[in-house]
């Protein structure tokens, strides 16, 4: 795209923080200005549903980058301002404070926010988890309290519900699928990951909704499908999330679950996306993909910088995901399509310590490790199409 | 160039032993990092900054 006066990165997080700094690495000299709606410096989210959760780290030690950073790579911050309109023609920005700020490059890293129920939000004690904010104020409720449910058998409320469990709270864990899980990885693990949820007092809920939320002022109990009613000082709604495009309605930026972007990971002309906000096409796996995962917001937000810089390459990564529940560490390189078939190639189910491949018509597509990292590395050249 | 990691950090991503395997392994148990040099010689620069970029819990720093 040759020389950039301007480039406007919108979203100050994992994605553009590191588009942001790449472009500094590799040469861009001229403007480069970071807008961001949250006023915190940029900050990591997995330890929220972790560390910072369960108390065990200050919320500073989730800091991206130092103050100085930003400073020393001339990115100019604009913190609490969220961009809330773009004009392509005039290729300008808007803020909410009504500036706008021109660009030549635009990348679009606003992440994704919430999904929430339609009802009950209004309640106290009823928490979603996507900012620093929201994991110390549901910190904050989960000591003073003995009961949480949690809405939601995803990572995000599975590994919540372990973290609330472990500071000693009376745990249930409610979803309409069978097993929490389920839908990442198939039924072997996801029965594995639901036993030790039981095993470690977790009350799991599966195969039910949520109907209501009951409580005046404050939650005090939620209502399931089947009629019943669990007590809970504090409900967490952990429903999975949605692409922050707001901004974008109307502009011409094509959004469908997502920004839609080709294989170099641009919208239309001067506009990129990164990050969990992108749906982008990945010539490895054929198709449209959006991946809500953190190692995948660094290595987009460096492929985009690059396409910025004049040297655009298809962005075809293996996705690479990890959680923690318990003393279970889980990983994950590839995709795991239900239709795959699941085979335990070095340890077993029963020990917890185990790797596993996903085939599709013979095919290796996935690779996940429970507890045996060294394996599983050298495992992942066997999914297909990796070099 | 020195190389410094935080072991409590790290999520045994391996990502740094996929980018520098001459500089970084795990434990084989958990998959923490494990250093293997500290000062890391000139060929081998590029491909440590490049791990302690791709790190996702931003587990390695480097000081040149
Ligand atoms: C609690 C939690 C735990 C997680 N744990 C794991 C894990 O264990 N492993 C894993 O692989 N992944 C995990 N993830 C996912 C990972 O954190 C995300 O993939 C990653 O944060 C994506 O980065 P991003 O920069 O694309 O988006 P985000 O981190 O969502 O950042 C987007 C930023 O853009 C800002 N923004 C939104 N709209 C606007 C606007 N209009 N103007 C300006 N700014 C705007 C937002 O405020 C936000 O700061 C976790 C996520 C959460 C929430
Ligand atoms: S890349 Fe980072 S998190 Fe992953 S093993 Fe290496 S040091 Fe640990």
């Amino acid at each position: 795209m040759g020389d950039l006066d301007r480039v406007v990165v919108v979203g100050a997080s994992a994605a553009g923080v590191t588009t942001a700094e790449t472009l500094r690495r590799e040469g861009h000299t001229a403007g480069l200005v970071l807008v961001g709606d949250e006023k915190v410096l940029p900050y990591d989210r997995p330890p929220l549903s972790k560390q910072v959760l369960a108390g065990t780290w200050e919320p500073e030690r989730t800091a991206l980058r130092p103050a100085s950073a930003y400073t020393d790579h001339g990115i100019e911050l604009r913190l609490g301002t969220p961009a809330t309109g773009l004009d392509l023609a005039r290729r300008k920005v808007v803020l909410s404070s009504g500036e706008e700020i021109g660009y030549d490059g635009l990348v679009i890293a606003t992440g994704t926010t919430p999904r929430t129920l339609p009802f009950g939000h209004d309640l106290g004690g009823v928490h979603v988890l996507r900012t620093m904010d929201d994991a110390l104020a549901l910190r904050g409720d989960l000591l003073r309290s003995s009961s949480v449910v949690v809405v939601g058998a995803g990572f995000l409320g599975s590994e919540a519900a372990a973290a609330a469990r472990r500071m000693g709270l009376d745990v249930t864990l409610v979803d309409p699928l069978p097993l929490p899980l389920v839908r990442q990885f198939g039924d072997r693990v996801a029965t594995a990951i639901a036993e030790l949820h039981e095993e470690q007092g977790v009350r799991l809920r599966m195969g039910t909704g949520v109907v209501a939320l009951h409580g005046e002022g404050a939650v005090s109990g939620v209502e399931l499908t089947d009629g019943s009613v669990l007590r809970a000082d504090i409900v967490l709604v952990a429903i999975g999330a949605v692409p922050a495009t707001d901004w974008l309605a109307g502009s011409g930026v094509p959004v469908d679950d997502g920004v839609v972007c080709d294989a170099t990971c641009k919208a239309v002309d001067h506009v990129y996306a990164a990050g969990d906000v992108a749906r982008w096409f990945n010539p490895r796996f054929g198709g449209l993909m959006r991946v809500e995962h953190r190692m995948n917001a660094t290595e987009q937000g460096m492929a985009v910088a690059r396409a910025l810089l004049g040297a655009p390459t298809q962005f075809a990564p293996t996705p690479y995901f990890w959680t923690d529940q318990f003393d279970a560490k889980i990983q994950a390189h590839g995709v795991f399509p239900a239709e795959a078939e699941m085979v335990v190639a070095h340890g077993s189910l029963a020990d917890r310590k185990f790797v596993a491949h996903y085939l599709v018509d013979g095919r290796v597509v996935g690779v996940l490790g429970w507890n045996m990292a060294r394996q599983l590395l050298q495992d992942r050249h066997l999914i297909t199409g990796l070099a | 160039m020195k190389v410094r990691v935080d072991v409590d950090a790290c999520v045994g991503a391996g990502q740094c032993v996929l980018a520098a395997p001459d500089v970084f392994d795990q434990r084989d148990e958990d998959g923490m990092v494990v250093l293997l040099v500290e000062d890391p010689p000139a060929e081998l620069e590029a491909a440590t900054e490049h791990a302690a970029l791709l790190c996702p819990a931003l587990a390695i720093v480097v000081e040149k």
